[in-house]
């Protein structure tokens, strides 16, 4: 198979293979994500999901293969990329406000030294805003819900300003009302040509959210428009016998 | 017992020795507090610990390669030097070992403590046989109360230079500690930016072990910053409160120390910290564990008004339509929640303290005051809002409703309600509970 | 070199102490707190001097209980500490150790005037000189170090032995643990009340050094080569022991060959953990050093 990568795409992945020790997590990995897309990421626990984005933003060491942001090797168009970790990633009770967490989008166009300043709490804030939190801008983390947290993270990608996002599970446990805002937000950020890519548990709610899905188990099973994707065969392939899941996403089918 | 001048000039400084051992130990204690918050924050606090241990095999090896170069072995920049290496090897070792392997912070810390510490053992136990090896020991214990003026210029110097890289670099370190792979998903070096904290870490530490002695270093490198943590959620703050405390302890440390002759100066710091560590636990206005337990009594104390208010007027409700004020059985109340006799005697007790119940009246019938009967209408006419709002709003079965809206009203404050209230325009009257009011048995 | 009986029950004590320490190593290094080994063996000095004061002479027996109670009230305040401050683990540590040395300093000086108790032979035991203190056995002389690390040791394996499964759960899951009804706190505290009487025993006739090194450098050596409990512990025990008998060898053979007179066996002991350990870390064959480059290889390799 010959694959063509786009030089303008937001996201291409080239025959990347990650090994966590002497077992491959995600092997053979190609995929050509165009510009202004809602992606979801699905597929059943241990799947590779995260590692998948992680391996994206060079956090873990890639085994074989190259990942291109804008046509560029990540290191060079890094600018051009925000991301949303896990919210268990990070230690909630860490002496810091939503603000000050937000304002870290910011650091990096800030550079070395030079403190922050009222421009980029303005930023801060502004993002605050958008995710619908602002009036909490001054309070400590851990005094926040989990949903707000979830809200604090996305509002930290936003300051970033970057033209593709990678979320790891922003919908988790969050409740009803921060699940919609994410929704929202997430439409703002497509409609204004941004790329989202998101990982995904809910394969209820994954066709009436996304535009275009990635099935992942290990390799890629399909990737492409949640049109033409989003299909029983796909859903097989990619979760295997797991059928209680199937009758969830068949019903899901035929709603949408 | 010294005499209230000997304290005053003590405490005032006014004796040339105390004077260079306060100042040196609290500018010791300024940059390890400062440099202490961000290990704290890395969950790294045995750091200091691992790399004071680490440093003892540079140290003999300074001296056998001083001394077989000719020299007398004793020079104090060759020793630091030997240090300083065998402490940043050190933490490499550790970081190597955490980074190639799947054991953690404290084994990888462990390791470096114990073989290091072992090896400069074995290293100090060949090197003393050569002439002028007394006296290394001083490296481990310490000798603050015989610290010198060179010495001050020395901590104070390395001090206010880990101090000022560590406020440039304030920004990075926050995001290090607090989200590593986000930092380096945004491209910050945060491998180099580990060792940059690490090697200020080690400078304090390698001026500090020679100045005050192990112990005291690792010490102020923990003590100080976790004492802050009660008093602020603000990493700004914090810093400069740790800061703060460090070189306060250091100050009254040693200024008692030099009042009683016996007490080594170093051990009478580490309990002015730890004092302070712990008057700070307990009492921090931010994370102290009165305010704590405090708050929860409020929390317990408010709900259990609202429980036992919310009961008088549902059974009020059961009794007339309209709603109006009259005495309620006591047993009634008693039956209406899970309420043992003496839990309901509390709440009763606190009632009437609250003015929610009148005075006086027979105990078996408990009659709402004017207030207490308002204050009941308006909780259980914000309870059913709530209930209201989750049924509507949410797909929570009717049924698991009220075990929710019992945790959580208390929670929303006056603002959420006003919110509901809009939303949901309210009636002119209360609503009606959405549930059947079980009738008491 | 020179070998002599008195090197075997050099060699043969420190393999019981290295062994008796590395067993609670373990599960220290499995719970995240390989540092209370350095930690208790820094804090059980007030324990010391108090007994001391207490008693007014250098009986080992009161000493002893000293300082296992000082070790457990370590665990105790660390625990305390780390719950009701919301404190990370290892700073609670550090500050009750830290604080009951200081302790123990104080109270040491005060009894200076009349006594040998400096806190330097706290730190260096004297593993070189424990068949100067010995015991008769019948016609045997046995040393008096031997005996108690020998029964440090029987008593580690009698304990972990009978409770090895509560052990291994509460390690794994605490939360597990208490809904299955073996209270990990009381478990918390009875592996805190061995690691301090092991500490104190070794330290007292062999020193601090062998302690901390032998709680940490073996288990977590065992690690790097199993990821099963009785095998870790089993290898654990293996590595302690050889790390003790080639560390005898070594300080006997290389200050010679180095050009000094001898040097300090716990410390040759210590570093030569140190040394199996690299070896574990690099030739392990499931995820050492080596294995991890050929891993990285062959799958590129394979992909490509």
């Amino acid at each position: 198979m010959v694959h063509e990568h786009p030089p303008d795409c937001p996201l291409s992945v080239h025959d990347l293979t990650v090994a966590y020790q002497r077992k491959p997590v995600i092997w053979d990995v190609d995929l050509n994500i165009p510009e202004g897309k809602l992606v979801g990421i699905v597929g059943p626990n241990g799947a590779g999901k995260s590692t998948l984005l992680k391996a994206c933003l060079d956090l873990i060491p890639k085994t074989s293969g190259w990942v291109h942001i804008y046509g560029q090797p990540y290191r060079a168009n890094r600018h051009l990329v925000g991301y949303v970790p896990q919210r268990e990633s990070v230690d909630w009770d860490f002496p810091v406000n939503a603000l000050d967490v937000v304002a870290m989008g910011t650091y990096r166009r800030l550079g070395w030294f030079r403190p922050v300043g009222k421009a980029q709490k303005a930023i801060a804030l502004e993002a605050l805003e958008k995710v619908g939190i602002a009036h909490l801008a001054g309070r400590q983390i851990s005094q926040l819900s989990g949903g707000q947290q979830q809200r604090v993270f996305l509002a930290r990608a936003l300051a970033q300003d970057a033209k593709v996002y990678f979320m790891d599970e922003p919908f988790a446990a969050v409740d009803a009302a921060t699940e919609q805002a994410i929704v929202v937000l997430l439409q703002e950020l497509r409609d204004s040509g941004r790329t989202c890519l998101v990982v995904h548990h809910d394969l209820a709610t994954v066709a009436q959210y996304f535009d275009w899905l990635i099935f992942l188990n290990l390799r890629v099973v399909a990737s492409g428009p949640t049109r033409e994707v989003f299909t029983d065969e796909n859903l097989r392939k990619t979760y295997g016998g797991k059928l209680s899941l199937l009758d969830h996403a068949a019903e899901a089918i035929r709603r949408s | 017992m010294p005499t209230p001048h000997e304290i005053l000039s003590t405490v005032l400084l006014q004796s040339y020795n105390t004077r260079v051992v306060v100042l040196g130990t609290a500018m010791l204690g300024l940059a390890s507090g400062i440099t202490g918050a961000f290990l704290l924050l890395r969950k790294r606090s045995l750091m200091g610990d691992a790399l004071s241990h680490a440093t003892f095999p540079g140290i003999g090896i300074a001296f056998a390669l001083m001394v077989s170069a000719g020299g007398s072995g004793k020079d104090l920049p060759g020793l630091l030097t030997g240090a300083t290496i065998s402490g940043v090897l050190g933490v490499l070792c550790m970081l190597a070992i955490r980074n190639t392997t799947r054991l953690r912070d404290d084994v990888a810390m462990g390791f470096a403590l114990s073989v290091f510490f072992g090896t400069g053992a074995a290293v100090y136990a060949m090197v003393q046989t050569k002439p002028g090896a007394a006296g290394l020991e001083s490296f481990i214990y310490g000798k603050a109360a015989s610290m010198v003026f060179s010495d001050v210029v020395m901590i104070s110097t390395v001090g206010i230079t880990v101090t000022a890289t560590a406020l440039l670099l304030l920004k990075e370190f926050t995001v290090l500690c607090f989200d590593e792979n986000f930092a380096a998903s945004t491209g910050w070096p945060v491998l180099r930016l580990d060792i940059l904290l690490l090697v200020l870490v080690t400078a304090v530490t390698v001026t500090g072990l020679q100045a005050v002695g192990l112990i005291l270093i690792i010490a102020f490198l923990i003590i100080p910053p976790t004492a802050a943590r009660f008093w602020t959620n603000s990493l700004r703050r914090m810093l400069v409160l740790s800061g703060g405390i460090g070189a306060i302890s250091g100050w009254l440390g040693a200024s008692v120390s030099a009042l009683f002759a016996n007490l080594p100066a170093g051990a009478l710091i580490v309990l002015t910290a730890a004092s302070i560590f712990l008057f700070s636990m307990l009492f921090g206005t931010a994370r102290g564990v009165v305010l704590k337990l405090l708050d929860q009594a409020r929390l317990q104390r408010r709900i259990g008004r609202q429980h036992l208010l919310r009961a008088a007027y549902e059974i009020l409700e059961t009794m007339n339509q309209p709603v109006s004020n009259q005495p309620i059985p006591r047993q009634r109340l008693l039956e209406h929640r899970s309420w043992s006799n003496p839990e309901l005697s509390r709440l009763l007790t606190q009632a009437r303290n609250e003015d929610h119940i009148e005075p006086g009246s027979n105990p078996a019938q408990i009659h709402l005051s004017e207030s207490g009967f308002g204050e009941a209408s308006r909780i259980t006419r914000n309870h059913r809002l709530w209930e209201l709002y989750l049924i509507t709003h949410a797909d929570i079965a009717p049924s698991h409703v009220d075990r929710d809206a019992d945790l959580v009203e208390h929670i929303l404050g006056a603002e959420m309600v006003r919110a509901l209230e809009a939303e949901l325009k309210p009636r002119p009257v209360i609503p009606n509970s959405p549930h059947q009011i079980p009738s008491p048995s | 070199m020179n070998w002599t009986p008195d090197d075997t029950w050099i060699a043969l004590t420190g393999a019981l102490c290295a062994m008796a320490c590395s067993l609670p190593g373990c599960f220290l290094v499995l719970r995240k707190m390989s540092m209370m080994g350095d930690a208790i063996s820094h804090a059980v000095l007030p324990g010391l001097a108090i007994a001391f004061l207490v008693t007014g002479e250098r009986a080992s027996l009161p000493m002893f209980l000293g300082a296992a109670a000082t070790g457990v009230l370590t665990a105790v305040f660390t625990q305390w500490i780390t719950r009701f401050g919301n404190i990370d683990q290892g700073a609670a540590m550090g500050i009750v150790f830290t604080t009951l040395f200081a302790l123990g300093l104080i109270l040491i000086v005060q009894a200076a005037d009349h006594v040998d108790l400096d806190p330097g032979c706290v730190l260096y035991g004297a593993i070189e000189f424990i068949t100067f203190d010995t015991v008769s056995l019948g016609s045997t002389e046995i040393p008096r170090a031997a005996l108690v690390n020998g029964g440090a040791l029987l008593l580690n394996l009698t304990v972990i032995a009978t409770l090895y499964k509560e052990l291994r759960i509460s390690s794994f899951d605490s939360g597990l643990a208490d809904t299955l009804g073996f209270s990990s706190g009381l478990l918390h505290y009875l592996l805190m009340t061995l690691v301090a009487v092991t500490t104190v025993a070794a330290f007292e006739s062999v020193g601090s050094i062998i302690v901390i090194a032998m709680m940490i450098v073996p288990p977590a050596a065992a690690l790097l080569l199993t990821r099963r409990l009785l095998p870790m512990l089993l290898l654990s025990s293996a590595i302690a022991g050889a790390s003790a008998v080639l560390g005898h060898w070594a300080a006997l053979i290389v200050p010679p060959l180095i050009g000094f007179e001898r040097t300090n066996t716990s410390g040759m002991i210590a570093f030569t953990a140190g040394l199996l350990f690299t070896l574990a870390w690099i030739f392990s064959p499931t995820e050492g050093l080596l294995r991890r480059r050929a891993d990285a290889l062959s799958s590129a390799d394979g992909t490509t």
